[in-house]
């Protein structure tokens, strides 16, 4: 390939992924986006201007060396992009496909002023999938250091920090409460998004080996072992045990039955494969009218596998569905936290958004079974503490909306087991746990957190971000560089 | 890991498994549960803890065949292995020397009330226990009940064995006939037979407890399913509970959200007992157990 002018780079066009059509994919729980074939990743490289100054660089919580792992597949020497990416980010085929890259990397991107960023994100992706399938991890451990670090929770952040901590020498053990590892990454987020085997077992799996990480499941910290007895055979621990806990709202009826939070119906069907049900024992019901509360991902998750198990279900049955998938949100559009990407595939879908609407009893039938839902009008008014403008309800405009489920996807807060007996550790009156935003140093010493335990929900990356900088303090520590 | 070490069958649809679970057994104490998963296709339940071996290492469970996980719990066989055994979860019971109590056992709930029964014996505590079944056959651990009480009644609802009632008929009897006496009562069994219960002892004012097991996926508080309506609002059966009091929960809701997966629970057992030789098939085939 001859060498672009800057110029002929600005002028080629930013290549989509490819992806399932709508009508297909609400048929099946497979990833809907398909992503880049070398060509398409080469081509996409093509457009990257490799600014002097990357301003990319700046917007990633990982810092990724972003124009550099980009060079490296445009020439087409994808194990060097592999070895650029991984000395950042360990995890790519995962970050790839949940970072929301349009408001970090590629937001900041030059492209971006006049017309579209380089699609970061989906070369990302591209470098980690290729990394999964010709197993190339790329990254050896350091000679050992001797020192034991319990990481606890096996999701985005303790992830992170455990493989950090891996490369830099240390004994690392992750204790996760559930069977499988993964944390968010395995019950909530589903298969069409991010498939469980082929890319997050896969991307644990091969870290964890090439690391001698082990990964303790069924381990319950805070029951079947204590922050404290952790700290008597560790060096150091890191809290990565996320916002577990669902929030309903406290309106009537929530405890009818087809009422539910997002994390069991995502559970249900992401962690236990309820969408195979009864291939799969875990059984999962779909409404044939849902209505999802809330608008961020998590809310766009739920309403998208509601449809597909409604489309499924009606497939096995030889019907048409007729049903329909509601997003009720009390804000407007403009208000909508979850990323576009999710909104556009949920709309696509055919997922029916009721804005500026909020749900303020839950009716059920006579068994206790949810059979509709009456809500408010809502109207936008000043700007709150978050700058967004709050919603206020309009007076006479309630109506009844016909529903036969209601999953609540309205964030969620640290799950306090945790904490059983760890006294010493501070924490803010939303639950969260006090930590230095820099190092993750907690009021424990010894004891570093970070990711949504600290946070309250937030992403994937900031997750990340977040075990990652703790994993440099932690090893400061344990090489005796800094006192606690 | 989980390895089964023992298994009795106490009835044709009762099995007693005693399970290689360390990490459990070092934690575990009476009232407590934890959340088992057979394989990979499993779905999670929720067993309370019939007695645990901390030397061993081991825990107790027992089980009625009576869904597809349990009834495929009760084909395996000693060496076979649960892919998961979590906990122990929950909160402990609230084991103190208090005078007289009474313990409540009804079909399943002999077992979690044993080691409650024991504690509460250990503590001092002058134990009348009430055991009891739909009949002869589905009766357990009337030996060790015996052996932790000082006083036992048994029941069978058709009389085949000990006296014909519910168990809430010498309940009732014992609450008229030593008025103020009893400090405290623990009730564990069928959700209808706790309602039962809890409605026997609510005139005396006796502080009743109950042990709820609601469906529940993960034991640690984050799906939600297992919540159960309180006289002051929504508690998880999984980390506020498993133990509640009897007089404050809403029965009629418990009850109806305990059947709400019914139809699915029925097709799958079904299915499981039709089809359990190509299953097996499949189980080997996979590898997993």
């Amino acid at each position: 390939m001859a060498e672009l002018t800057k110029k002929e780079r600005m002028k080629i066009p930013r290549h989509d992924m490819p992806v399932q059509e709508p009508e297909d994919r609400v048929q099946n729980f497979n990833e809907v986006a398909l992503g880049f074939t070398l060509d398409l990743a080469r081509m996409e490289a093509e457009r990257c201007l490799q600014c002097k100054e990357p301003h990319c660089m700046e917007g990633c919580p990982v810092q990724v060396k972003i124009p550099e792992f980009i060079e490296a597949v445009r020439m087409g020497d994808m194990i060097k992009a592999v070895q650029i990416m991984k000395s950042r980010n360990n995890l790519p085929a995962i970050c790839g496909r949940v970072c929301p890259q349009e408001v970090q990397c590629e937001s900041r991107c030059i492209l971006g002023k006049k017309g579209e960023p380089v699609a970061i994100g989906r070369i990302e992706r591209f470098v980690g999938d290729f990394a999964l399938t010709k197993k190339t991890f790329g990254v050896i451990k350091g000679p050992s250091t001797g020192k034991k670090v319990a990481v606890v929770g096996s999701g985005p952040a303790g992830l992170t920090c455990a493989v950090d901590l891996g490369r830099m020498g240390h004994d690392v053990t992750i204790f996760e409460s559930l069977h499988t590892p993964g944390g968010v990454l395995v019950y909530g987020i589903p298969e069409f998004r991010l498939p469980k085997e082929k890319v997050i077992q896969a991307e644990i799996e091969t870290a964890a080996k090439a690391l001698g990480i082990r990964i303790l499941t069924d381990h319950v910290i805070g029951r079947t072992l204590t922050v404290n007895e952790l700290l008597t055979e560790h060096d150091a621990i890191f809290l990565g045990t996320g916002a577990g806990l669902p929030m309903f709202m406290r309106i009537p009826g929530i405890n009818f039955n087809g009422v539910m939070s997002a994390n069991e119906f995502l559970c249900r069907v992401n962690l236990m494969k309820g969408y195979q049900f009864p291939k799969f024992d875990t059984p999962v019901k779909v409404g044939k009218r849902v209505a999802v509360i809330g608008a961020g991902n998590v809310a766009m998750d739920s309403a998208r596998c509601a449809l597909r198990l409604q489309s499924l279900r009606a497939k096995a049955n030889g019907g048409e569905t007729g049903a329909e998938v509601h997003i009720v949100y009390r804000r407007s559009p403009a208000e909508v936290p979850a990323r576009l990407e999710e909104v556009h595939h949920a709309e696509e879908e055919g997922v029916i958004f009721d804005f500026l609407t909020n749900p303020v009893e839950i009716l059920g039938d006579d068994k206790g079974t949810v059979r509709a839902m009456r809500c408010i009008r809502m109207e936008l008014g000043e700007p709150d503490q978050s700058g967004r403008r709050s919603p206020i309800p309009i007076e006479g405009s309630e109506f009844e909306m016909k529903v036969d489920q209601v999953v609540f996807a309205l964030g969620t807060n640290p799950n306090p087991l945790v904490f059983f007996n760890a006294d010493g550790l501070q924490r803010t009156r939303h639950g969260t746990v006090v930590a230095n935003q820099e190092t993750g140093r907690t009021t424990m010493k010894g004891i570093w957190a970070g990711g949504d335990v600290v946070t309250g929900a937030a992403t994937v990356i900031s997750a990340m971000g977040a075990g990652k900088r703790a994993a440099a303090d932690i090893d400061r520590y344990l090489e005796g560089e800094l006192d606690w | 890991m989980y390895n089964i070490l023992e298994k009795k069958t106490l009835s044709e649809v009762t099995k007693l498994l005693v399970v290689e679970a360390p990490q459990v057994a070092r934690k575990a104490k009476a009232g407590q549960f934890i959340i088992v998963l057979i394989n990979d296709y499993g779905e999670r339940i929720p067993l309370t803890i019939a007695d645990y071996d901390r030397k061993a290492g081991t825990v107790t469970m027992i089980f009625q065949e009576v869904g597809k996980s349990t009834v495929q719990m009760g084909m395996m066989q000693v060496g076979d292995s649960f892919k998961a055994i979590v906990g122990p979860l929950g909160h402990p019971s609230e084991i103190e020397n208090l005078g007289k109590v009474i313990c409540v056992g009804g079909g399943m709930g002999i077992a979690p009330v044993y080691p409650i029964a024991r504690e509460l014996k250990e503590a001092g505590n002058h134990v009348i226990s009430i055991i009891g079944a739909r009949t002869k056959e589905l009766l357990f651990w009337e030996d060790k009940m015996r052996a932790v009480s000082d006083e036992l009644i048994v029941t069978t609802d058709d009389g085949s064995y000990g006296r014909k009632d519910l168990v809430t008929a010498p309940l009732r009897e014992i609450l008229e006939g030593q008025p103020g006496q009893i400090a405290k009562i623990w009730a564990i069994g069928p959700a209808i037979m706790m309602k039962f219960a809890a409605a026997t002892t609510k005139p005396f004012n006796v502080p009743t407890i109950v042990s709820l097991n609601t469906i529940m996926i993960d034991g640690t508080g984050m799906c939600g399913g297992c919540r159960v309506v309180m006289d002051d609002g929504a508690k998880f059966v999984c980390v506020d509970g498993p133990e509640f009091d009897a007089h404050r929960v809403d029965w009629h809701n418990l009850l109806s959200r305990m059947a709400f997966y019914r139809s699915e629970e029925q097709a799958s057992v079904q299915r499981w007992r039709e089809g359990h030789e190509c299953n097996l098939e499949r189980t080997v085939e996979d590898g997993v157990t």
